[in-house]
């Protein structure tokens, strides 16, 4: 990427004999908001702490703006950091909290007043001013952290799993909020996080990590709908695999036969050789429980558990060498348990995982 | 039958705190409030000289008094019959007005000869001044006296019954307790600052490190403290550990005197006080958010600065509550300035033991007791004062 404002160069970290992160680049371009996704011990939260400064790599470099920022101490990074139990003073007000910035930076006594109310303001605590950490609920505290990230005009801001301590409805408040500020200011946002619905909801870019590598980079939909590996289909939502064996293959379709005899066809770009195994992933909402016309895919199941979720169903279908898991519509699903009926879905949405 | 129930529960509850109840009340209420007794009561007079108080009622406290009274001195004077009883008399009025001691022994004798004495300025010229009957008439009226407690901040009473300060030279207890005060101060700095810098690394590191730093300090005070004491008796000396690694390394050509001075008390103090003071540090340092000097960090301050900004106005509230704990405790040292310091190293507890073991003198005892216990309580409520401001902040 040309504009890339943040740059990861071959970057090791290993601790001891465990390698956190493992020979990583990435580039992050300018106002753009990426989340980093990955199970505890992938490495995600180590590469934050890389950019922040708290950890140095083993190997590699890591730069910002074109020039290189490994060796600089954290106080000497000019990043916003927003962490995970938000790591407010507790002996200090609130506004003296989000003063701290400034104060280290030399501003003015007129300046700080301004531009604490303007970032209090902006976060919608204009009226905590005096108030003391302690006395404020999760949500506030968590939006003084931000307010304290944001008020010296960071060029990157880093989160570190900022919104889980907090409640769900009061999570989702706080990622439109994010998100808002993220869109209103322009902001370089890198955000480690290992709740998929929040990266999937914020993001420009979501970087998938595993054992200390990217697994998969790329735009929300880009990963949902088209992941590359296994590991990215299972992680990011829920999905359905589904192994077979290339029997024929003409126009951009395969015709894939399923362990257990029935066989599917899958649209796909590869030209893959006849006899080669596959693994196809199918998301749950993508298959309905009716045959649906000419040249979709009709796999006969027998429906083995159904699950009331409020807005829709998840159905438990037996193929009869694998269970299927169907998402579906309240007002369309008619069927018992035990019930055979066909599972249809196009061969548009299956997606050929490695 | 819920009442019945409730009341053998109550019972039960009280039989359950009775041991701890008998404990405090025995070895610690009871003696406190005789040791203060003590302190200011003065039975010995009006116990020997029943009479003479109410024939002294009228005098003028200026001139010699009359006949009658001095019949009733005479008549109280061979009532003694205890020895032990005239000793402590003699004792209490010599210890208002010297020359008492003669005075009552020759007195004693004259009445005891001559049973219808009622001059007893014939017996000694002394009886003329007014001083020695203002004595009698203090000490033989009163059963209750500040004499002590007065004593102990090196004050008195003059004739006229004002309070003023003591001669020089006669009592040096306001000088001691100074001294005190000072030492404990200095070995509470001492112990600040060996002990926060300890207590930091100890928080920051974990694991069998961590162990190894808090064993250090715990191992001091798993030990008797006269050991403690005798050890650094040892390490100080003229060839002691200490002296003989710097003439070793010819940092020094003689030895350095570290023993039997004011230096070798605050060592051997600052080192048996430590724990109390790294303790309640490390305690609220490993409470504070591992994430704090990050932040400050990420926010662009300096190690230094962050230090000062954020993690030692945190750890101050171990520190008050650890200076606290090392300051009052060394108030009340006695074994380790009497072993290691010099005359004039002596705390205000080593004049305690004095009055209390060597001079018999329980009402000086006491009185020290309560002015240490007094100045300790303040401390306290200070600290207190101090610390619920700080939580209502």
């Amino acid at each position: 990427m040309s504009d890339a404002l943040i740059h990861f160069d071959k970057v090791s970290k290993t601790f001891g004999i465990m390698t956190v992160v493992d020979d990583l680049d990435l580039s992050i371009g300018k106002g753009e908001f990426v989340s980093m996704l990955g199970p505890s011990g992938s490495g995600k939260t180590t590469l934050l702490m890389m950019l922040a400064g708290f950890e140095s790599p083993t190997s590699g470099t890591i730069s910002v703006g074109g020039k290189r920022v490994d060796a600089l101490p954290p106080h000497k990074r000019n990043m916003g950091v927003v962490f995970q139990n938000y790591a407010l003073f507790p002996h200090m007000s609130v506004a003296d909290n989000v003063a701290f910035p400034l104060k280290m930076r030399g501003a003015s006594r007129s300046e700080i007043v301004e531009r604490v109310t303007k970032a209090l303001d902006m976060v919608q605590l204009g009226a905590f001013h005096e108030r003391r950490p302690i006395q404020l609920s999760g949500g506030q505290q968590q939006r003084v952290a931000l307010a304290r990230a944001l008020v010296f005009e960071p060029e990157v801001v880093l989160m570190d799993e900022p919104l889980g301590a907090l409640d769900k409805k009061l999570r989702e408040q706080m990622q439109m909020d994010i998100r808002d500020i993220h869109h209103r200011l322009g902001l370089t946002i890198v955000f480690v996080t290992h709740d998929q619905t929040e990266a999937l909801t914020m993001s420009d870019r979501i970087a998938i990590f595993n054992h200390g590598k990217i697994e998969q980079i790329g735009g929300p939909s880009d990963i949902y709908d088209h992941p590359k590996t296994q590991f990215v289909a299972e992680f990011i939502g829920e999905t359905n695999l589904l192994s077979g064996k290339v029997s024929s293959a003409s126009n951009g379709l395969l015709t894939v036969t399923l362990e257990g005899g029935q066989s599917i066809r899958v649209a796909s770009a590869a030209a893959l050789e006849p006899g080669k195994h596959v693994k196809i992933s199918v998301r749950p909402e993508r298959i309905e429980l009716r045959s649906s016309g000419e040249g979709q895919n009709e796999l006969k199941v027998k429906i083995s558990d159904i699950v009331y979720h409020g807005d829709h169903l998840q159905i438990q279908a037996d193929t009869g060498s694998r269970s299927l898991v169907i998402k579906a519509p309240r007002n369309v699903v008619t069927s018992q348990i035990g019930q055979e009926v066909v599972a249809s879905f196009s061969p548009e949405q299956c997606w050929i995982v490695s | 039958m819920t009442q019945q129930s409730g009341l053998s529960k109550r019972v039960k509850s009280c039989a359950l705190i009775a041991p701890l109840a008998l404990f405090l009340v025995f070895f610690f209420a009871a003696p406190l409030v005789t040791m203060m007794k003590t302190a200011v009561s003065d039975p010995v007079a009006s116990s020997a000289l029943p009479t003479v108080s109410r024939a002294l009622q009228e005098w003028d406290r200026a001139s010699t008094p009359s006949a009658d009274v001095q019949k009733a001195f005479a008549d109280d004077l061979r009532n003694i019959t205890d020895d032990e009883l005239f000793g402590d008399l003699v004792r209490r009025l010599n210890s208002a007005k010297s020359g008492f001691r003669t005075l009552l022994v020759k007195t004693r004798n004259a009445v005891a000869e001559d049973q219808a004495i009622t001059d007893l300025v014939a017996v000694d010229k002394r009886w003329r001044d007014s001083a020695f009957w203002i004595a009698v008439q203090d000490a033989a009226g009163a059963s209750l006296t500040d004499r002590n407690l007065l004593a102990a901040v090196d004050l008195q009473r003059d004739t006229g019954g004002a309070i003023v300060s003591m001669p020089e030279g006669t009592s040096a207890n306001r000088t001691t307790l100074f001294r005190t005060m000072i030492m404990a101060g200095v070995v509470t700095l001492c112990c600040i600052a060996v002990g926060l810098p300890f207590a930091m690394v100890a928080a920051s590191t974990t694991g069998w490190k961590r162990q190894l730093l808090l064993g250090a300090v715990l191992l001091p005070l798993w030990t008797s403290l006269l050991v403690r004491t005798a050890a650094w008796y040892i390490i100080l000396q003229d060839n002691g550990l200490i002296n003989l690694t710097l003439q070793t390394l010819g940092l020094t050509s003689g030895p350095v005197p570290l023993i039997f001075n004011r230096l070798g008390v605050v060592i051997a103090m600052t080192h048996v006080l430590l724990p109390f003071m790294v303790l309640p540090i490390f305690s609220v340092l490993i409470g504070i958010p591992k994430n704090l000097m990050p932040a400050a960090a990420s926010l662009g301050a300096p190690p230094i600065r962050a230090f000062l900004l954020v993690l030692l106005p945190l750890s101050l509230r171990g520190v008050v509550s650890g200076a606290l704990l090392v300051f009052m405790s060394a108030l009340g040292y006695y074994i380790t300035p009497a072993l290691i310091g010099g005359a004039k190293d002596q705390m205000i507890s080593s004049v305690i033991a004095y009055y209390a073991t060597g001079a018999a003198n329980w009402g000086m005892a006491g009185a020290l007791g309560i002015v240490l216990l007094a100045a300790t309580m303040i401390l306290y409520v200070v600290y207190l004062r101090l610390s619920s401001e700080e939580a209502r902040a």
